[in-house]
């Protein structure tokens, strides 16, 4: 399994530079909107989190197909498949491996998008910690798609539109934390932990739907 | 005795073409009760009474909640097919989960046009982001996800098994539908009917109520188990097809 993992991450990071190329598309999101809204950084500074929070989103579904695309186009998903070690842990496994290769970097790199949306410190630490307890979520839900549309030849358009009503629970929850955070009456911690939770039932959801799945498209 | 033989026979119906020729006796008397049960409907729920506040406008409740109970219900089928599908490996659950996609956005989309134009004239707007709004909202864009998911791929039982695996995780959302108003006190009013305590609302609003919701029931399955029919003949024919190619390809 740790194998699996370093496996999984080194090829994300040597192979074209996933990493890099989800960052950039999160600032080019980011950086879109104030070209759309006007530069008035008052309001910049109000929809800030929300921007964020969209602008990972996006990027974190930009890579999702080729979760298991590479491996079905090499043959090494049935092996995965019919491997002893329970599919469900070799799914959470590359789950796992593909967060930290795509989705740690926007965590990484929201609190400077936060400057640039005149976000105060208190927003982008919130921004940056409901971020990092979130974006796991949207992988794993990510992931059932990513299963879903292995077997189509152009499954990537797809799998966003299958994932994104799915995932729509985790922005809620994620804005409305650090909404809370920054100004609001409404205390930090319940959105926080609502949105925790969300990530632990989908790290139990998403890998279980997504081996079915597998198991289905590949036989 | 009797146990068994009427267990036989429920099971018997997982043969297509026994479930065919029930299904050619059933849809006839399905849509005449329908139909019977529209023209009630429908009568009742022009002849009663407008709401003291709300006029006339209230009547459009009486395609409004229908469409949006079955908009739930079809999604709850799909979810019991989809089981039957993964589990059982049931025949006619694959084709009934398919065929139940388009109707439950059908009716998905007529719950949201209809309470669109129910709330300019109440609330003073089309449209308002509030929970239940944007959760049935989210149930319309499943559909059409599992409608394209469907059609994206060749082989129809494969089709069948993704597609079944993508509906269980969706129906997560439909207890957030049911509780939306309950949890978020938002602009749409909340549960009125199916209390605990009782409906909180007039028994002259609640009989065109009640017939109508039978009446778009019936339509859900008459149209269902037709398009289920459909489904059927449509892969023989493709099977058949597939075989007159194979015969005719030994033949050169």
């Amino acid at each position: 399994m740790t194998a699996l993992l370093l496996r999984d991450l080194r090829l994300s990071v040597r192979a074209g530079g996933g990493a890099l190329i989800g960052i950039l598309f999160f600032l080019t999101v980011v950086a879109i909107i104030p070209f759309a809204v006007g530069p008035d950084l008052k309001l910049l500074s109000r929809i800030g989190p929300a921007i964020v929070w969209i602008g990972a989103l996006l990027a974190s579904l930009l890579g999702l197909d080729r979760l298991f695309q590479a491996e079905r186009d090499d043959g090494s998903l049935d092996l995965l498949v019919m491997q002893e070690t329970p599919l469900v842990l070799t799914v959470f496994i590359k789950c796992a491996a593909h967060w930290v290769a795509t989705g740690l970097p926007l965590v990484i790199a929201s609190p400077l998008l936060g400057l640039f949306m005149n976000m105060n410190e208190t927003a982008i630490a919130a921004t940056a910690l409901t971020l990092l307890v979130g974006s796991p979520a949207l992988t794993f839900i990510g992931a059932v798609g990513a299963a879903v549309a292995v077997a189509l030849p152009r499954g990537g358009l797809l799998v966003s539109i299958l994932v994104l009503p799915l995932t729509i629970p985790v922005l809620i929850f994620g804005v409305s934390a650090t909404y809370a955070a920054v100004e609001g009456p409404q205390p930090f911690l319940p959105p926080f932990l609502i949105l925790i939770a969300l990530t632990l039932f989908f790290a139990v959801l998403g890998p279980a739907a997504a081996a079915l799945a597998l198991r289905n498209t590949t036989d | 005795m009797s146990d068994i033989t009427a267990i036989s026979r429920f099971s018997d119906l997982a043969n297509p073409t026994r479930f065919l020729a029930f299904s050619a006796r059933l849809i006839p008397w399905l849509a005449a009760i329908t139909t019977i049960l529209f023209a009630i409907g429908l009568y009742l729920s022009f002849t009663t009474e407008g709401d003291y506040q709300q006029g006339d406008t209230v009547r459009i409740m009486y395609i409004h909640v229908p469409a949006a109970w079955l908009s739930m219900m079809c999604y709850t089928i799909m979810s019991m097919s989809a089981i039957g599908t993964l589990v059982w490996r049931h025949p006619l659950a694959d084709v009934a989960g398919k065929t139940a996609a388009p109707l439950g956005a059908a009716f998905t989309l007529i719950a949201l046009v209809t309470g669109s134009l129910w709330g300019k004239p109440m609330w003073g707007t089309y449209w308002v982001w509030d929970a239940r709004l944007t959760s049935v909202f989210i149930l319309f864009l499943m559909y059409l996800g599992l409608i394209a998911l469907n059609r994206a791929m060749d082989d129809p039982s494969k089709a069948a098994r993704v597609a079944s695996i993508l509906t269980l995780v969706g129906f997560i959302n439909i207890p957030i539908i049911k509780f939306s108003v309950d949890w978020w006190n938002t602009l749409h009013q909340s549960e009125s009917i199916m209390r605990l305590d009782g409906p909180a609302i007039d028994a002259e609003f609640l009989w065109p109520l009640f017939t109508m919701a039978l009446a778009f029931t019936l339509l859900f399955f008459t149209l269902h188990l037709m398009a289920i029919r459909n489904e059927i003949w449509r892969r023989r024919i493709a099977t058949q097809r597939r075989m007159a190619a194979r015969m005719a390809s030994r033949e050169d």
